[in-house]
């Protein structure tokens, strides 16, 4: 195949500073190396929402399906389901994943939908200029909330922990080289695998300075222990001020969705055979 | 004239919709046209439930006002349907269950007798009924063999027994007609999508389409084709989405409440150019309504829902053999055209029984995508039809992005003005593509008497009522199958020589006279019906004959 950089033409309107263009490079990144290990870039299929993180579908030079807002998952799993040769990830935002959509995010997880969701989590709507998200912490003062919000932030990994997601993990743009790592172990999990990441906005809320004071990566932690992921999980709670773990909280193997469906296709002989017997069976 | 008419009636839970597919059956192998209606409130066990079989030496489509025979497994049946009785109707009751002047069969003795189980009490009183209609016994064995093939033996000796225990009050004589195969709406409708080449079928349950669900559910049991059924109906109507962006054939399908959560990316189907498919079933509105009952008050809801301007295919079609025929259609038009589709019906052709006849199964055109040899491939390339060579991942050496915003050609999101005006341009010509495909399709149905001065206007379900009553009072039915784009020259034509046009509809507002006014047609009169049930044909002979 001729050298693709993966990297459309396409002029780039994210903020300067935006922590979109970490993830947007570690996830080409991770791309790359799976086209190097043989994966054909056809293959890859990319589903992003709407918002600041869904420009990646115009930027990267690969497959996409740009939904609509809340609604990258559903179509995600339709697209495995279709195909399953296909990888096939989601980004997503804070708005999509958590608000909007939650109920498929929940779902997905529960059904261990074989796809990658990569949560662009910068806890507030940036395209819509600055209201809050289900991840910001409580008093945050957004368009929509002038005296500061009345309602604490969920806790996304928690969630996901006691949704039945098999590979659970959290990044963040002010650690590109781990955030790519976790990328490409996402991409080659075989089941639904999950990754919030912490992405400062460049315009409305910008918190590389916590991130990066209270970040540390996880190291002596056994990802196959779901108690401990749980209690690690808890450690911060989104909302006051704790240590933040970035790395794997979680990865267990399980029956993936669309490996139970049976994907042979059916030939125009096949069918006017099965309408017959139907037929028969109803005189 | 044969024409014999039989109400079966119990406690929801009873089995009453087979017991009534069973008497379908057994009419249907002594040689008639059968229809069944079935009627039931929206719970699980305990309510009332009946289906009147309505069986003729002719096509029929429609309930009579009166049944000859009822078959109660209950009181309540008797009780409630005394106002569908005539002076003749015979009453087979079971006498353990219920009193009546008629022909009491002693099940539960019977069912001791046999060492048979509660369950088998309907085969007793089918059996009542063929030997009181003086079917053959070998029909009943017949039947019974092809329909419930579990128990059978034990099935039988019960229905022998109910069999000799009637006095026969009846000699039906054998037609001439089937037998055919007993389809509902929704198993048509299921059929006609495989045939259009359906893959995958998702849906989340919602009356009157989840038995289509069910059906497609039990095929998927043992062939390849894929049946979802996912969290809500949005999760449904994206899931088709991605299935049919990656090269899937794919429907859903649901009811008015399912589809108003469906609008939003039905409208993305719009702009992104993903083939979909949607059944629609509709019922009594608005609202939850009435949600076991049937109506026709989505038709404008259909030809507008979703922002923004984009074409749709809408086919509401009438009968069991149009439905399977234009789910084909549809799922070809809409992978053909690159447009949404909808197969508009109610809860009274998605959950009536009827013989599936000749036309069922239309031949289909191969799509061609020529894709122009060379560079990388664009999804959204312009072209003169307005349809653009649609290719699924993978496709070595290019990206196929599919788009929600405006887009460039190759699905590249933009604000340009210009741009935007040529994709919106390109995608309303596919509209006019597609009413050309409609044009070679006779989207327009007649019947009745050519050149009557009066005409029935119907559309989706009242059309075999319409039809009945029209060769009963020597008038002509006209039925546009097609909705959206509207076949509005083909519909001036079918209609031209009419003095009279008389609309009939199950809405409130005269939908489809609306319509037809946007498109110059005039209706000159409109029958409605606003009550959750179908029109019986002696009451739209009346209502039509106040009118016309």
């Amino acid at each position: 195949m001729a050298e693709r950089t993966l990297i459309t033409g396409t002029q780039n309107t994210w903020c300067p500073g935006c922590g979109n263009f970490t993830i947007q490079f570690a996830l080409r990144n991770a791309i790359q190396k799976l086209a190097d290990e043989g994966v054909p870039l056809e293959t890859i299929v990319l589903v992003t929402g709407i918002g600041c993180h869904a420009k990646m579908a115009d930027y990267l030079d690969i497959n996409s399906f740009y939904s609509i807002h809340g609604r990258t998952i559903p179509v995600a799993t339709g697209i495995k389901l279709a195909n399953p040769e296909l990888t096939v990830l989601c980004c997503a935002g804070d708005g999509d994943a958590y608000a909007e959509g939650l109920d498929h995010l929940v779902f997905a997880a529960k059904r261990n939908s074989d796809i990658t969701v990569i949560v662009h989590n910068n806890r507030v709507y940036g395209l819509t200029t600055g209201q809050y998200t289900p991840t910001s912490p409580l008093g945050f003062r957004g368009r929509s909330t002038p005296g500061g919000t009345i309602e604490p932030p969920f806790n996304p990994l928690s969630l996901m922990l006691t949704s039945g997601a098999g590979f659970i993990a959290r990044g963040t743009t002010r650690r590109m080289k781990e955030l790519e790592d976790l990328i490409s172990r996402g991409l080659r999990y075989r089941g639904f695998a999950f990754i919030d990441v912490l992405q400062i906005c460049a315009s409305y809320f910008n918190v590389g300075e916590l991130y990066d004071r209270q970040g540390y990566a996880l190291s002596g932690h056994d990802p196959a222990d779901f108690e401990a992921a749980c209690r690690k999980a808890e450690e911060w709670d989104y909302n006051r001020d704790a240590p933040i773990g970035f790395g794997l909280f979680y990865r267990q193997e399980k029956p993936v969705f669309e490996e139970q469906f049976d994907h042979r296709r059916l030939t125009a002989a096949d069918r006017e055979d099965m309408i017959r017997a139907i037929l028969a069976a109803k005189r | 004239m044969a024409d014999l008419s039989v109400l079966t009636g119990g406690r929801a839970g009873d089995g009453i919709n087979s017991a009534g597919l069973l008497v379908s059956h057994l009419l249907n192998r002594m040689g008639y046209s059968t229809y069944m209606y079935f009627d039931y409130p929206s719970l699980i066990k305990g309510g009332h439930n009946f289906t009147i079989t309505r069986a003729a030496d002719m096509p029929v489509g429609a309930c009579r006002e009166k049944v000859d025979i009822v078959l109660a497994l209950n009181q309540d049946t008797i009780d409630l349907h005394r106002d569908l009785m005539h002076d003749r109707t015979v009453v087979i009751y079971d006498s353990g269950k219920a009193t009546a002047d008629g022909q009491g069969v002693p099940v539960e003795e019977i069912l001791k007798e046999e060492q048979a189980p509660p369950v088998m009490g309907n085969s007793c009183m089918i059996g009542a009924f063929a030997g009181a209609a003086g079917i053959p016994f070998t029909i009943v064995e017949e039947v019974f063999g092809t329909q419930i093939p579990r128990g059978l033996e034990k099935n039988l000796a019960v229905a022998r027994r109910g069999y000799g225990s009637a006095t026969r009050v009846l000699h039906i004589d054998r037609g001439h007609e089937g037998p055919f195969s007993l389809l509902s709406g929704n198993e048509a409708i299921g059929l006609g999508l495989l045939h259009g080449g359906l893959d995958a079928y998702v849906a989340y349950p919602m009356t009157p389409t989840s038995n289509l669900l069910h059906f497609l559910a039990g095929v998927a049991e043992d062939h390849p084709l894929t049946v979802v059924h996912p969290e809500n109906e949005i999760s449904v109507i994206l899931m088709a989405h991605g299935l049919a962006y990656a090269g899937k054939r794919t429907a859903v399908g649901t009811s008015g409440g399912g589809f108003c959560l469906m609008t939003e990316s039905f409208s993305m189907a719009g702009t992104n150019e993903v083939p979909l498919v949607v059944v629609m079933g509709q019922r009594t509105g608005p609202s939850t309504g009435l949600p076991t009952y049937t109506g026709q008050t989505d038709l404008h809801f259909m030809l507008h829902a979703g922002q923004g301007e984009f074409p749709r295919l809408v086919v509401a079609p009438g009968d069991i053999t149009q439905a399977c025929a234009w789910s084909a259609r549809a799922l070809s038009l809409a992978w053909t055209c690159q447009v949404p589709a909808i197969i508009l019906v109610d809860k009274t052709l998605c959950e009536g029984i009827a013989p599936l006849r000749d036309g069922a199964f239309p031949p289909l055109p191969d799509e061609n995508h020529d894709v122009p040899a060379g560079g990388r491939y664009r999804r959204y390339t312009i072209t003169a039809s307005g349809i653009s060579p649609m290719l699924h991942p993978p496709v070595p050496g290019s990206a196929v992005k599919a788009n929600s915003y405006i887009h460039d050609e190759a699905g590249i999101t933009t604000e340009r003005a210009d741009v935007t005006v040529r994709m919106t341009e390109k995608r309303l010509r596919k509209g006019e593509s597609l009413l050309h495909e409609i044009m070679r399709l006779d989207p327009v149905e007649r019947s009745g008497r050519e050149g009557a001065s009066i005409t029935l206007l119907c559309w989706g379900s009242t059309l075999p009522v319409c039809r009945e009553v029209a060769g009963n009072l020597d008038f002509r039915v006209v039925q546009p199958v097609v909705l959206s784009p509207f076949p509005g020259e083909q519909l001036k034509r079918a209609l031209s020589g009419a003095e009279q046009i008389v609309a009939v509809e199950e809405n409130a507002l005269g939908q489809l006279a609306m319509l037809c006014a946007r498109n110059g047609i005039t209706v000159d009169t409109s029958v409605r019906k606003i009550d959750g049930r179908p029109f019986a044909v002696e009451e739209l002979e009346r209502r039509i004959l106040e009118v016309a």
